[in-house]
């Protein structure tokens, strides 16, 4: 595949397949009253590129062994997730409308076992790259081509098991391993760089072993072409996607009191104008 | 007792033997990677003391050697179950402890069809000290829902265990000792998970015990029975899905029960004894086991069972108390 093949309405539908993810989103959260919407719209263009896009599926066929395998590591941004997996058929929009009922298919974080199209578990942060590892490493065993995608947290990255698993990644030469960092440079007690810094984030990675690039995580071509570039590597692959905690409605962006918070209906009001005034 | 019985307790008497379990582990598990091609062994640096070397050796290409990364091993488990695969991940019981949370959101909620095998389970590696004793293992893993817990008394036991685990439709702790542990089965030993086994039948009290105390349960029955008291004495090697009927049933019939583990007396057999007792058949029951307190460096492993209360001669105590307190009720 060469880059820069996507169409501008491709790069149109999505970008506005990743509004879309936004805005339900925050109705969902707004309706629970419970939800983490900073991190969930930092990641729609990521969530949208790969569901819409770049990911090998059938929801017909959930357990289709050949299908590629997204593992959402920083489970609390759930939120966009159930309404990509709706949308692209795994199971009816209407079940939005539930999410943290009791009896109801989707859980306050990601669970396997409940949802249709969630790969796995998720909701404590650090797995994705040691889970997708080894998803990898029995790809490469039973001779399937399927790629393995983690969506990881900038401050997720904290938690050591994170190294294990980029460790084991370079170790193994996993280049059907593909971890995108959603770095939205903010945590739920503040700055990522004042909680525990990270940086030079990139270097670490490329320090394991890894091959790494950058993009404008909410500019959808450039979400597109690192997906893409990343599928060439012979090694496992990091996009760091710097993104804006909150992205796409003013006042919560960049903010950590956003992190872990629901708006109320007059905030969810001027967030969804926001949003449909945007394009 | 039913007359069917009487040949089998015959079977089961104590073989004067012993057999170096994680040696007799390695060899099971290199056996079974023969049959089945979906058994992965996955090591946090410590394949050459739990010897699953063998399995290396022989399948180079499903063994995968983690570094020192408990919780990066029971992760990638986790990822190579959901690839399809029989992943036994394995390390020292203590150092698995680290991936605790890893286990609990990672196989057990998640339910991933990983096998965690814990060596060097209890004291048995005696020499290393507290660092290196797991004696809160059992009361950890049993606390997770959808994970089953089987800890086999000898190296028959053990050897029949590993396909079993292998085979079970789901997550499994197997917990095993580094001791050269008394040989108390045959090859004849009928082993089922969640099954518990009754070594031999007695009418006073019965012993449930398991691991390493089972074969000093049932040299305390020797004991016992030289001075009056009949003791059963059960193995039972499946802590979860525990065997309610059967330590029900042995409660209603002796009327006393002793528990015997090589672990803290908080949660472990014990505990999920007296949990079943107290809601259906309570009896008076003693508790065999390290007395919440952590152990120390010894020379043996023998002499550090004895000093940390679980001697022969503290089961029968222990037996001795139940069977009196069952008297005055």
């Amino acid at each position: 595949m060469t880059l820069d093949s996507h169409s501008p309405e491709l790069v149109a539908r999505l970008s506005g397949m990743a509004r879309q993810l936004r805005i339900d989103a925050l109705n969902m959260i707004h309706r629970r009253g419970q939800g983490h919407p900073g991190g969930a719209l930092s990641a729609a263009e990521v969530v949208a590129a790969l569901y819409f896009h770049h990911l090998r599926l059938d929801p017909a066929r959930p357990d289709w062994e050949a299908r590629d395998r997204f593992i959402l590591s920083k489970g609390h941004a759930s939120a966009i997730l159930y309404p990509a997996l709706a949308r692209r058929g795994y199971f009816p929009i209407t079940e939005l409308d539930t999410w943290g009922h009791l009896d109801g298919m989707l859980q306050g974080h990601p669970d396997r076992l409940k949802t249709p199209g969630v790969e796995m578990s998720t909701g404590c942060l650090g797995h994705g790259v040691s889970i997708g590892a080894g998803l990898c490493l029995a790809a490469r065993l039973r001779g399937l081509d399927y790629r393995t995608y983690a969506l990881v947290g900038d401050g997720e990255c904290q938690a050591g098991v994170v190294w294990e698993g980029a460790m084991l990644a370079a170790k193994y030469r996993l280049a059907n391993l593909t971890v995108i960092l959603d770095s939205n440079e903010v945590q739920l007690d503040g700055r990522v760089d004042e909680i525990m810094p990270l940086e030079p984030l990139r270097r670490k990675w490329e320090s394991f072993g890894w091959t790494a690039t950058e993009v404008d995580g909410h500019d959808m071509r450039q979400v597109l072409d690192s997906l893409d570039g990343a599928a060439q590597n012979d090694r496992p692959s990091l996009i760091v996607a710097h993104t804006v905690k909150g992205k796409g409605v003013s006042f919560m962006e960049g903010k950590a009191e956003w992190h872990g918070k629901a708006p109320n209906a007059d905030e969810l009001a001027r967030a969804l104008a926001e949003l449909n005034a945007g394009g | 007792m039913p007359t069917s019985w009487r040949g089998r307790w015959r079977s089961l008497t104590p073989v004067a033997s012993r057999e170096f379990t994680r040696k007799v582990f390695g060899e099971a598990l290199a056996e079974y990677g023969a049959v089945d091609p979906k058994v992965i062994v996955l090591t946090a640096d410590v394949s050459s003391s739990v010897l699953t070397t063998y399995f290396a050796e022989r399948f180079p290409e499903r063994f995968f050697n983690v570094g020192i990364a408990e919780a990066g091993m029971v992760d990638v488990a986790a990822g190579l179950a959901l690839g399809g695969y029989v992943p036994f991940a394995n390390t020292f019981a203590a150092l698995l402890l680290r991936a605790a949370e890893q286990v609990r959101t990672c196989v057990a909620y998640a339910r991933t069809n990983v096998k965690l095998v814990g060596s060097y389970a209890g004291l048995s590696d005696f020499k290393d000290g507290p660092t290196h004793h797991s004696i809160m293992d059992i009361a950890i893993m049993r606390a997770m829902p959808n994970l089953a817990v089987v800890s086999p008394a000898d190296s028959t036991e053990l050897k029949k265990l590993v396909p079993l685990v292998a085979q079970y439709p789901g997550p499994v702790y197997l917990r095993i000792s580094r001791a050269d542990m008394p040989v108390v089965f045959d090859a004849r030993h009928n082993v089922q998970i969640g099954r518990g086994v009754t070594v031999r039948d007695g009418e006073d009290v019965t012993i449930i015990a398991n691991g390493h105390l089972v074969s000093r349960s049932l040299e305390a029955a020797d004991r016992l029975k030289a001075a009056g008291i009949s003791a059963r004495v059960v193995n039972i090697h499946t802590i979860k899905p525990l065997d309610r009927a059967l330590v029900t049933k042995c409660a209603a019939e002796t009327g006393a029960i002793v528990t015997a583990e090589e672990h803290s007396v908080v949660g472990g057999v014990g505990g999920a004894v007296v949990e079943v007792l107290a809601a259906g058949q309570p009896v008076p029951v003693e508790m065999v086991g390290l007395a919440d307190t952590f152990a120390e460096t010894a020379l043996d492993h023998e002499s550090l069972l004895d000093r940390y209360g679980m001697g022969v001669v503290d089961i029968v105590a222990a037996a001795r108390r139940a069977v009196e307190r069952k008297a005055r009720r």
